[in-house]
């Protein structure tokens, strides 16, 4: 699968690697608010906010993917509860967004709506820092790094793997859910989060915001593809392939894989939570079933559709399979379940290497 | 009440020419009068008074008060009987126009009134020649029975033959003597009382224990207290250890299938759940099909879809193996995805054919009811039958894999697949036999799972997750750690249930659980083996 001979170009991209990635920095931060902001609605060129609000959403989909593959297609461990770090995150950016609200709630009271609903008279202890901008934006990628961290310690120190994990982070993320969807946790419970106003004092809800917004998603999601290029090239990079593909011959080699493993499963973690945070922002609600089972069995199957083991691959695919679903939800609702299956079935048996997997042995094969 | 009230209405004729034998005189017409008509108060005086005394007329009179055929017409009180006026007396036709009666009021029942009236008729039944009626009756009469039925009950007594209801009988007399004005008498009723097992006797003797002002009776009521709550407690253990055992014996039914596929065979089969679902609408189908072609053994339908239901879900599991799963062998994670797919799909077919909505499945008759162990404990016939229900396909299952040829040839598949090739088993075939097994056994849980929850489209969803945590808690390719690993995760899940309430308790399962792996990575019983990826 990984070949152990060393790269050709020490460079982080190609030169073609380069222009590619600045004609996506130019397309999404430059043309894309441009057609939206600018150009005339009634003009053809006009960019949607329907088309903006999509493309945004798949952007933060996009950066779980990428999450998923640093973890699943570089070091071989498939999660299945990436969904909780993405919806701590959400969780995180969405307390910090409900206080914002003010008292411009139903309610007309500083303490959230769901709080005053349920007759409570102060803020619950884990409220504390959500107020502050400062705060949240630390806590946003801290809270899903210190629940990996824990996590991962303990299951990667008794060195469970394989299936073995991938069902106990299904069973983590599963009882999260099950916790998040009381309401004495005080997230909320099943309705979680909605209806924000305003971000740092600006309404969430104009076109320009949208756009900000947006803009920021394809940013983090660009240099994430950077740190992640950078991570898997590094030689900390060839030690988690290495534990892929052999990692008892990668002990006896002298090294210990936990602190590997934890590292990479942790960045995982804050990559996908940051995604929640912006998804969060965008979307405009967070609730519960965000983190149940089969949310986070699809960020595997865009990584999976797209080719694990390459870097653009899992961006590919979460464009892929989010573009097909809005499409098909809306002309064939009752046939997307089958797609979505069928796309499941046919890349396990046909597209192990995913789309681009097949794209890269093609142009081999053809030089 | 409701049953108490469609009792009483059929068994109306047989009771009455029981009462008749006992009664002294009849109701008559100014008893009938005071009991609809005036204030509350004086009606319920005049209740009890008649019933001190029934007969068919007072029987009639109050079912009809209940029923709400009791009119009152120019301050009379007249009775409804198939539309036409009667007396409440003696049943003779009275003669009132048809207008007069439109325009006549209803007797006033209010919410106290309708309590006394059924309170009024269970006493009535005690008399009754059936015993199921009798023994509903003073279910029905418990915590609510007042000295003023004393009389009654002392006659029920003399005539009860069944020794259970006798013995309930006593208790409740004992209950009606507690609020006597002879202090010797409360003491009496308090010591009876301490031999009863009902909740509702402890809230009458904590009441009373409030307001007793005589030292010994006060004493005999703490003891007679004291035993009643530790009977009850003992009851609510062994209830909570039942529906343990109950939810236990669904999961060891849930995981048996995947114990197969994923334990013996390493399959991930996330589509589990699914097969179980179609288990559950073969069932369904089934179901239909009596309803249809065979009403008058519809009871029997679920013997019939047990059958179905296995052959079914094992032929849906046989085509999933030839067809998809048999490419993806040793391919564990590969196998997850394709499995969830396959789970999407089958979903959606269900949706597609039967509706999005659940539907309907029906207990058969010999299902429902159950054995009355202790005062509050019962055990539902349909849980019992289940836990029968899931040891028997254990043992089966414990057979076939032990005993039988096909299972000598799964167990040398597991083992070494080559070599197990090389004595001439078929192994492709093994492999399709024993995943059809394991899917066909999904089907039976599906139709266990018919007869206590929901059948719909989503049935299989909210026990994949339960299931493969049973399966990796006793320990890959187990059964005997499959079947501690249901049976004690049941009976852990229900007495924290007991503690926490119904989510808290799913969420420290599933957190031991975590912990649990990281400690014993392999499960309860793990493989004996040197290899280093085991």
């Amino acid at each position: 699968m990984s070949t152990l001979t060393l790269p050709p170009s020490p460079a982080l991209l190609s030169r073609s690697g380069w222009t590619a990635w600045l004609a996506c920095l130019v397309l999404l931060c430059g043309l894309a608010p441009l057609l939206n902001l600018w150009v005339p609605a009634a003009s053809a060129w006009h960019l949607s906010d329907f088309a903006v609000a999509l493309v945004g959403k798949i952007l933060c989909y996009a950066l779980c993917a990428l999450a998923m593959d640093l973890i699943w297609g570089y070091t071989g461990i498939l999660s299945l509860g990436h969904g909780l770090f993405f919806a701590l995150g959400g969780y995180v950016m969405g307390m910090y967004l409900m206080r914002q609200i003010g008292l411009d709630g139903n309610y007309k009271s500083p303490l959230p709506d769901f709080m005053v609903f349920l007759d409570w008279k102060t803020l619950p202890w884990h409220w504390t820092l959500s107020d502050n901008l400062w705060a949240t934006l630390i806590l946003v990628p801290l809270v899903p790094a210190l629940v990996a961290l824990v996590f991962g310690f303990f299951a990667f120190r008794s060195r469970i793997k394989g299936v073995y994990f991938s069902i106990i982070t299904q069973a983590l993320t599963f009882a999260a859910m099950l916790l998040f969807f009381r309401n004495e946790t005080g997230f909320g419970g099943n309705n979680g989060f909605t209806d924000f106003k305003r971000f740092a004092g600006i309404p969430i809800a104009t076109p320009s915001m949208r756009m900000t917004l947006f803009v920021i998603t394809a940013l983090v999601l660009l240099c994430s593809f950077l740190l992640a290029r950078w991570v898997v090239r590094s030689k900390f990079g060839r030690v988690l392939q290495a534990i892929r593909d052999a990692e008892s011959r990668l002990m006896f080699s002298g090294y210990s894989p936990l602190g590997y493993k934890l590292a990479i499963w942790t960045l995982s973690a804050v990559l996908c939570g940051i995604a929640g945070a912006l998804y969060v922002m965008q979307v405009g609600i967070i609730n519960p079933s965000e983190m149940s089972p089969a949310n986070s069995i699809e960020i595997a199957v865009w990584t999976a559709v797209g080719g694990r083991a390459t870097l653009i691959g899992p961006i590919v695919g979460a464009f892929l399979v989010n573009g097909a679903k809005s499409w098909l939800t809306v002309a064939y609702p009752e046939f997307w379940l089958y797609f979505l299956g069928a796309l499941f079935i046919g890349v396990t048996l046909y597209l192990p290497q995913g789309v681009v997997g097949l794209l890269q042995t093609r142009k081999r094969g053809a030089v | 009440m409701h049953v108490i009230d469609r009792w009483s209405r059929v068994l109306l004729v047989f009771l009455c020419s029981q009462i008749l034998a006992i009664s002294a005189h009849a109701l008559t017409g100014e008893q009938a009068q005071a009991i609809a008509i005036g204030d509350a108060d004086s009606r319920i005086a005049a209740l009890q008074a008649a019933v001190q005394t029934p007969d068919e007329a007072t029987l009639i009179f109050l079912q009809a008060l209940a029923d709400g055929t009791v009119k009152i017409v120019a301050g009379q009180a007249v009775v409804l009987r198939d539309g036409k006026p009667v007396s409440p007396s003696d049943g003779r036709a009275l003669p009132i126009a048809a207008d007069a009666l439109q325009a006549a009021e209803d007797a006033m029942v209010n919410n106290r009134m309708r309590g006394e009236i059924d309170n009024a008729l269970s006493a009535l039944q005690l008399l009754s020649p059936d015993t199921a009626v009798r023994r509903a009756a003073v279910k029905a009469l418990q915590g609510q029975v007042s000295e003023a039925q004393l009389p009654l009950i002392d006659s029920a007594i003399a005539k009860e033959s069944d020794s259970a209801i006798r013995d309930s009988l006593n208790l409740l007399r004992a209950a009606a003597s507690l609020g006597s004005e002879d202090p010797a008498k409360r003491l009496a009723a308090a010591e009876l009382l301490g031999a009863s097992a009902q909740a509702a006797t402890q809230t009458l003797l904590q009441e009373r224990l409030a307001a007793e002002p005589d030292a010994n009776v006060r004493q005999a009521l703490r003891k007679s207290l004291l035993a009643v709550q530790q009977r009850l407690a003992w009851g609510d253990r062994l209830g909570a250890v039942f529906s343990g055992i109950s939810l236990g014996s669904i999961l060891l039914l849930v995981a048996l299938g995947l114990a197969i596929t994923y334990g013996l065979m390493g399959v991930i089969n996330m589509a589990h759940g699914e097969l179980m679902m179609i288990g559950a609408y073969a069932t369904f189908v089934v179901q239909a099909l009596f309803r249809q072609y065979l009403p008058g053994a519809f009871d029997w339908y679920l013997l019939a879809s047990v059958p179905v239901a296995f052959m079914v879900s094992a032929l849906v599991g046989a085509l999933l193996e030839r067809s998809v799963i048999r490419h993806l062998y040793g391919r564990p994670l590969e196998t997850l995805l394709a499995t969830w797919g396959i789970s999407l799909v089958l979903m959606q077919a269900v949706r597609s054919i039967f509706g999005a909505q659940n539907v309907g499945v029906e207990n058969p008759s010999w299902m429902s009811g159950g054995v009355q162990l202790m005062g509050n404990l019962a055990l539902p016939y349909n849980r019992i039958i289940i836990i029968a229900f899931a040891l028997t396909v254990l043992l089966a299952v414990a057979l076939l894999v032990g005993k039988t040829r096909l299972g000598l040839f799964v167990r040398a598949v597991t083992q070494n697949r080559p070599i197990a090739a090389c004595m001439g088993v078929h192994t492709a075939r093994v492999d399709t036999y024993a995943f059809a097994l394991g899917s066909g056994i999904a089907g039976l849980a599906g139709c266990a799972l018919s007869q206590i929850g929901n059948v719909g489209p989503d049935l299989g969803q909210s026990y994949i997750v339960d299931a493969f945590m049973v399966v990796v808690l006793g320990g890959v390719g187990q059964l005997a750690g499959t079947v501690l690993a249901a049976l004690g995760l049941g009976v852990i899940n229900k007495f924290l249930e007991g503690l926490t309430g119904a989510v808290l308790a799913k969420i420290a399962v599933l957190l031991f659980i975590i912990v649990f792996i990281q400690k014993r990575p392999q499960g309860i019983f793990a493989l004996q083996g040197r290899s280093v990826e085991a």
